[in-house]
């Protein structure tokens, strides 16, 4: 069994800054991470690969510092990780990310009969990018997993969360799943697992290496634009209001939010 | 799929899109080296609403998003039409047409009767290349935003995720679409300019249904489909309300040290539940392990971003604000009139929450004892 996980490097949006004055985003001492749904990902990859021996590769797209994300996958792990870098590939929407990401795995071998993506990237939020991949590969897709398991017929099971509530569904490989943050907390890298990732080769895939057209790739590739990035309005406060001598109208005026807002009558 | 053709040479497109039928439309393009004469935006015409229905009961977002697609439409001056993919769903396109849909396409087949991404995104498509929309709005749902992933990339055009707002430029009926990202710090328009259809994503609760007019005028078309049968079998399904999902709530009732004693998020959780929200806190009730890790708003907890946040006895730190810049509306009751809360409250109430939650349960008519959920 041969599995994939993608895994994104990101920002770390809980720290991101927003210079006010000139509206754009403050990186200096933003930490990059692996995005933490992939880390969920990962993990159920690896627990597959305890239980049935599977090869678990890892791939990620982006610049060439982006190589950490794998790194840390082999400490914890994987068996191998990929590098998809390349100038072209700048400014990708999910449709040219999709593109690319599915045309190196097709480059792998053994053929790959799962692959694991986040649920979403923290940065971009958009959980397009396990479904488009799910479309070029022309493998089935199942969204929102916590667990994942193969059973001896060669069959996956996974648990969801939809928004009815939990289903759990049995089908053929291969298939495509995206990953919640739901499942069992992510391993932690071994001491051991370290050297190995430090000494692991990392190959780099660009253009040439994975014959992708460039006309599909990054900013050319992609048929969304974004036109225009601004900082949302900020919250400055509205109506305070006394409530201690008299609480009814501090209800009153809690209840008129609820109604305005449609959530109570 | 199997007569899709397997290269494309541009002097030779007709347009026909059978390209677009097959499911390696990247290998086929990419094989064709040809980017820009699949979609022509000429051709396409009218806005679409995906409406998702559950077991023949449609969401309240397939509503909200005609009557933001009505707006739209009559921009453009083109049609408004719904699509409907299930079984037995005949009595769905009244409602839709009375919230604004000049017309309802349905898809009724047994294959549709549950949701698979394969067969969904099929018979989407299917429609798509038959008619030949200019944009197509879906709720951001569970499904909505599992299969327009698929859609967008069989279709060959752009998807624009989680929209909280659209307008259009009338004169080529550009779509504008707004989106928060990076944890709601920035907000992005985007555009699909040369692809069509133009989708979206919408959050629910982003736009207001019409009122319904069950005298308006509307066609309802049966398109018939062939599918194919479904692969993935549901061994199990068991509808559970993932109470502890505080991320995707639109209402979420949070509390802080100021609760003083873990039995005060009884009154928290009668609140969330009769207003449809979840329970959140402060890391300081996760500390005194009054609640899970996994309710924590803020910084190292949850981003959230609810229609509606009221905070109980929660003094607003930065690391907790941190988690709530993207709220719509924060309500804030604290007994200290100088709680850095207040700075970003939208209605702030200084006050004994032990007065005043109790106070607007009982104005809610919320006083049955709840099952309190998960801590
Ligand atoms: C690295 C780091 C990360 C952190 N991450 C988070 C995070 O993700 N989320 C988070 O929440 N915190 C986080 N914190 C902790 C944060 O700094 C605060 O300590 C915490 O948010 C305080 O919780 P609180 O508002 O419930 O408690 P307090 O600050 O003690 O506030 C309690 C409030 O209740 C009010 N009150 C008391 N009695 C009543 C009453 N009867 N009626 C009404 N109001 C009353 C008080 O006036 C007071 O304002 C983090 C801290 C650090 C250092
Ligand atoms: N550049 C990338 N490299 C590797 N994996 C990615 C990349 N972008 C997205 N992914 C994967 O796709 C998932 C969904 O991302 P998104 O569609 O951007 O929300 C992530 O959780 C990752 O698993």
């Amino acid at each position: 069994m041969h599995i994939v996980v993608c895994l994104k490097q990101v920002p770390d949006t809980a720290n991101v800054r927003i210079n006010p004055e000139t509206n754009t985003l403050m990186r200096e001492g933003v930490e990059s991470i692996t995005n933490p749904f992939d880390e969920y990902a990962l993990e159920q990859a690896l627990r597959l690969k305890n239980s049935h021996g599977a090869k678990v590769t890892t791939l990620t797209m982006g610049p060439p510092q982006a190589e950490v994300v794998l790194r840390e996958a082999i400490a914890r792990g994987a068996d191998q990780g990929f590098l998809i870098s390349d100038r072209a590939f700048a400014g990708a929407d999910t449709w040219a990310t999709s593109y690319v990401i599915s045309r190196a795995i097709k480059k792998l071998n053994p053929a790959v009969d799962m692959v694991f993506f986040g649920k979403q990237a923290i940065d971009g939020e958009t959980a397009q990018v396990g479904p488009g991949v799910s479309e070029f590969l022309n493998y089935k897709l199942v969204t929102y997993a916590r667990s994942i398991t193969v059973g001896a017929d060669g069959r996956f099971t996974a648990e969801t969360l939809m928004d009815e509530g939990m289903e759990v569904v049995e089908g053929p490989l291969p298939v495509v799943v995206t990953v919640l943050r739901d499942g069992p907390l992510p391993r932690y890298a071994t001491l051991a697992g370290w050297m190995r990732a430090r000494h692991a080769k990392i190959p780099v895939w660009g253009v040439t290496g994975l014959g992708v057209v460039p006309e599909l790739c990054g900013l050319k590739g992609s048929p969304t634009r974004v036109m225009k990035i601004f900082v949302p309005p900020g919250k400055t406060g509205g109506i305070r209001m006394d409530g201690r001598e008299m609480p009814s109208l501090a209800v009153e005026a809690i209840l008129k939010i609820l109604r305005d807002k449609g959530v109570s009558k | 799929m199997s007569d899709a053709p397997t290269s494309i040479s541009p002097e030779n497109c007709r347009g026909c899109k059978a390209c677009l039928q097959s499911s390696s439309i990247g290998e086929v393009i990419a094989a064709s080296g040809d980017v820009t004469d699949h979609n022509t935006p000429a051709v396409h015409r009218g806005v679409w609403v995906f409406a998702e229905q559950h077991q023949g009961k449609m969401r309240e977002v397939a509503y909200e998003l005609l009557a933001a697609g009505r707006g739209l439409a009559n921009e453009c001056g083109c049609d408004l039409a719904a699509v409907v993919l299930g079984h037995n769903i005949a009595h769905s396109a009244a409602p839709l047409i009375a919230a604004g849909a000049d017309r309802v396409l349905l898809v009724d087949h047994p294959e549709l009767a549950r949701y698979e991404a394969e067969t969904y995104t099929d018979a989407l498509c299917q429609l798509i290349v038959r008619h030949k929309p200019e944009i197509l709005l879906a709720g951001a749902t569970a499904v909505g935003r599992a299969f327009l992933g698929k859609v967008a990339i069989r279709a060959n055009t752009g998807l624009t995720a989680d929209c909280t707002a659209l307008s259009v430029d009338p004169s080529m009926c550009l779509l504008h679409q707004t989106r928060p990202a990076l944890g709601g710090n920035i907000m992005a328009t985007i555009m699909t300019p040369h692809h069509r259809p133009q989708m979206a994503t919408v959050r629910p609760h982003v736009f207001k249904a019409n009122v319904p007019d069950p005298a308006r005028a509307g066609q309802t078309l049966v398109e018939a489909l062939e599918l194919a049968p479904a692969t993935f079998r549901v061994i199990l399904s068991a509808a559970t309300k993932s109470s502890l999902n505080i991320a995707d709530a639109d209402i979420v009732v949070a509390g802080g040290r100021g609760l003083k004693k873990a039995e005060n998020l009884v009154l928290l959780h009668r609140l969330a539940e009769h207003l449809g929200g979840v329970v959140g806190v402060s890391r300081a009730c996760v500390d005194y392990g009054w609640a899970s890790a996994a309710r924590q708003v803020g910084q190292t907890g949850k981003t959230i971003r609810p229609k509606i946040y009221l905070a109980f006895g929660i003094s607003g730190a930065v690391q907790h604000i941190a988690g709530i810049r993207g709220a719509e509306t924060i309500i804030a009751v604290n007994s200290d009139p100088h709680a850095p809360i207040f700075d970003v409250a939208d209605l702030g109430i200084v006050g004994d929450l032990t007065v005043i939650l109790p106070a607007l349960l009982e104005a809610l008519g919320a006083q049955s004892v709840p099952n309190s959920g998960q801590p």
